[in-house]
């Protein structure tokens, strides 16, 4: 190595660390950022969830172990806000996936209006979700809410129904906000993966006699398939790690019929200012969709495989 | 299946109403919104929402007696400030991962992804701790900080998809010119990829501005940004549906018109990763 160095001139070395160094000095600034804003609250979040902390009682950090998690696996409001945060995830991905879908699959046909659908479709997608939350409360609302009376003219209920109020359905009319916020999000991403299959496909497969069901079975669906999986996880991570529709819709009520998780968490150190429980709900809630993303990832590996 | 034109009826039957539905179903709700609050307050309840006799009245009121004005403005200080972060520090570290190779590469790559995953609530306790301590509660900058948990991963996922879509030759035939790396940077990189950085900055300014668990934690009396400030009319004005949709309206406005400015390239820088991979 030095002598190589020696023969290439005294400039080289110098100019070789140089570019060795250089991307990390690029790097520096936002990693040191990231570390001391991202990483560092999040190890500190793990370890308040070790202690017993109120912020109320600031010379209160007392060391506790895994007391908030053994509180919480024997919390009835825990179990109560996983069981949502499971119905709510297995329900509004898949709705979303089917009506981004079908969204796609729409807009990726010819006709004169297509670049205005394509603009307007993403609209709930810029919409901040205290809005959101504000123009659903008015939907549902029991009195003047048009949802009532939409279905009652319809004749597809008999008297105004409080949706948001009523514990039944509450989570069902959450469950239809999210699902409308957040399909134009699939309807972009697979329209993309639309059109990056080839024409010729189509082509050689309608020369064969291949139905449209078959050509949409054998090209169009693995064609988007890598596209459909990766808007899955992402929207998976999304839709899990975002509460504030749901916090401003209903708090979490009626009692606790909207509760999930994340929300839990939120409210248990925000009202209760009980930090140290609170960080424990967290945590716990990250681990649950880490296992979960991971398993994802390895099943749709040995899929695509 | 696709593409080939079919016959103009059946083309209407098949495409053009079910696109019409699922329109009416994505605007139907902003547009009933919007005619929420240009009806009259009192007509609204007896007569429903309606365009015929549209009013101002909500607007000017949002303005005159609820103060909305000093709201939009923490919203643009706030927003603004995380672009400025949120480019700054992510337009050298993406050109450093466009560019070089180098040891940890993949790693530090995959840490801005994992970011990403996070959840906010793991954030936001010790953030708020954090700011307690340092003395930053209900400030702009306290804001700015904590929005910048979510754009600095975001955009420099967003401009190395950018920054790769630039050929190496062109930098690399700039410092045989004899510029340095930085003056190839700033030369021609730069340059080439600014609608990339805009449109990046656009995204961040949005998320910014439609931020709302930070700005409650975070802010809320001195400094309280529009969706805090929305949010906060829901319990103040129970009834006030004209006025409540109004600051609904005002609220989403910026961010809905940026983002139609932009969604072109936007789509097209968040969905290259995904399709290519």
């Amino acid at each position: 190595m030095s002598d190589l160095t020696v023969l290439a001139g005294p400039s080289r070395p110098r100019r070789n660390l140089a570019r060795e160094i250089m991307p990390y000095a690029m790097l520096t600034p936002a990693v040191l950022v990231t570390l001391a804003i991202v990483f560092l609250p999040m190890v500190q979040t793990a370890w308040m969830s070790l202690h017993e902390y109120v912020l109320f009682r600031p010379n209160d950090f007392v060391w506790v172990g895994l007391e908030n998690f053994k509180a919480a696996l024997q919390d009835e409001v825990f179990w109560i806000s996983l069981r949502h945060t499971i119905i709510w995830m297995a329900t509004t991905i898949p709705a979303q996936l089917l009506l981004g879908l079908i969204t796609a699959l729409l807009l990726n046909q010819d006709f004169p209006w297509r670049p205005v659908a394509r603009a307007l479709i993403i609209i709930p997608w810029a919409l901040p979700s205290v809005v959101i939350a504000l123009m659903w409360v008015w939907i549902y609302d029991s009195n003047y809410g048009v949802a009532n009376e939409f279905l009652l003219r319809l004749g597809l209920i008999q008297r105004a129904v409080p949706w948001l109020a009523d514990p039944d359905t509450a989570l069902a009319a959450i469950i239809l906000t999210l699902t409308w916020q957040g399909f134009p999000f699939f309807a972009v991403m697979i329209l993309a993966g639309l059109q990056s299959i080839p024409r010729s496909y189509y082509e050689a497969a309608s020369i064969d006699g291949a139905s449209a069901w078959r050509q949409f079975w054998h090209i169009t669906l693995p064609g988007i398939s890598g596209v459909m999986m990766t808007a899955v996880l992402l929207r998976m991570i999304w839709v899990a790690n975002s509460f504030d529709v749901i916090f401003v819709m209903t708090g979490g009520g009626p009692g606790y019929a909207t509760y999930t998780l994340p929300l839990y968490a939120f409210v248990k150190a925000r009202t209760n200012l009980d930090f140290g429980y609170g960080s424990a709900l967290a945590v716990l809630f990250t681990m649950l969709l880490m296992v979960v993303v991971l398993f994802y990832l390895r099943r749709t590996r040995k899929a695509m495989d | 299946m696709a593409l080939h034109t079919r016959p103009l009826h059946k083309r209407i039957l098949l495409v053009e109403l079910p696109m019409l539905a699922i329109l009416i179903f994505t605007l139907g709700p902003y547009l009933w919104m919007f005619l929420t609050s240009v009806s009259d307050e009192a007509t609204l309840f007896t007569e429903g929402p309606s365009i015929w006799n549209a009013t101002l009245e909500n607007y000017s009121r949002l303005f005159r007696t609820v103060g909305f004005g000093s709201n939009l403005l923490d919203s643009f200080i706030v927003a603004l400030g995380t672009v400025a972060v949120g480019l700054s520090l992510s337009v050298t570290a993406a050109y450093a991962f466009s560019r070089f190779n180098f040891r940890g590469k993949r790693i530090l790559m995959l840490q801005f992804l994992l970011i990403n995953m996070f959840p906010l609530v793991l954030l936001i306790l010790p953030l708020f701790v954090l700011m307690r301590v340092l003395g930053l509660l209900d400030t702009h900058l306290a804001l700015i900080i904590a929005n910048s948990t979510i754009a600095i991963p975001f955009s420099i996922w967003m401009m190395v998809s950018y920054m790769n879509g630039i050929p190496r030759s062109l930098d690399e035939a700039a410092m045989t010119d004899g510029c340095t790396r930085l003056q190839a940077l700033r030369r021609v990189v730069l340059p080439l990829c600014m609608p990339g950085i805009i449109a990046t900055g656009i995204y961040i300014f949005i998320t910014a501005w439609n931020e709302y668990l930070y700005a409650l934690t975070l802010g809320g009396r001195n400094v309280r940004t529009i969706t805090v400030a929305v949010q906060t009319l829901i319990g103040e004005y129970e009834v006030q549906w004209g006025l409540l949709t109004a600051g609904g309206i005002v609220g989403a406005m910026p961010a809905t018109v940026l983002f139609l400015l932009v969604q072109r390239r936007l789509i097209s820088g968040l969905t290259q990763g995904a399709v290519k991979g």
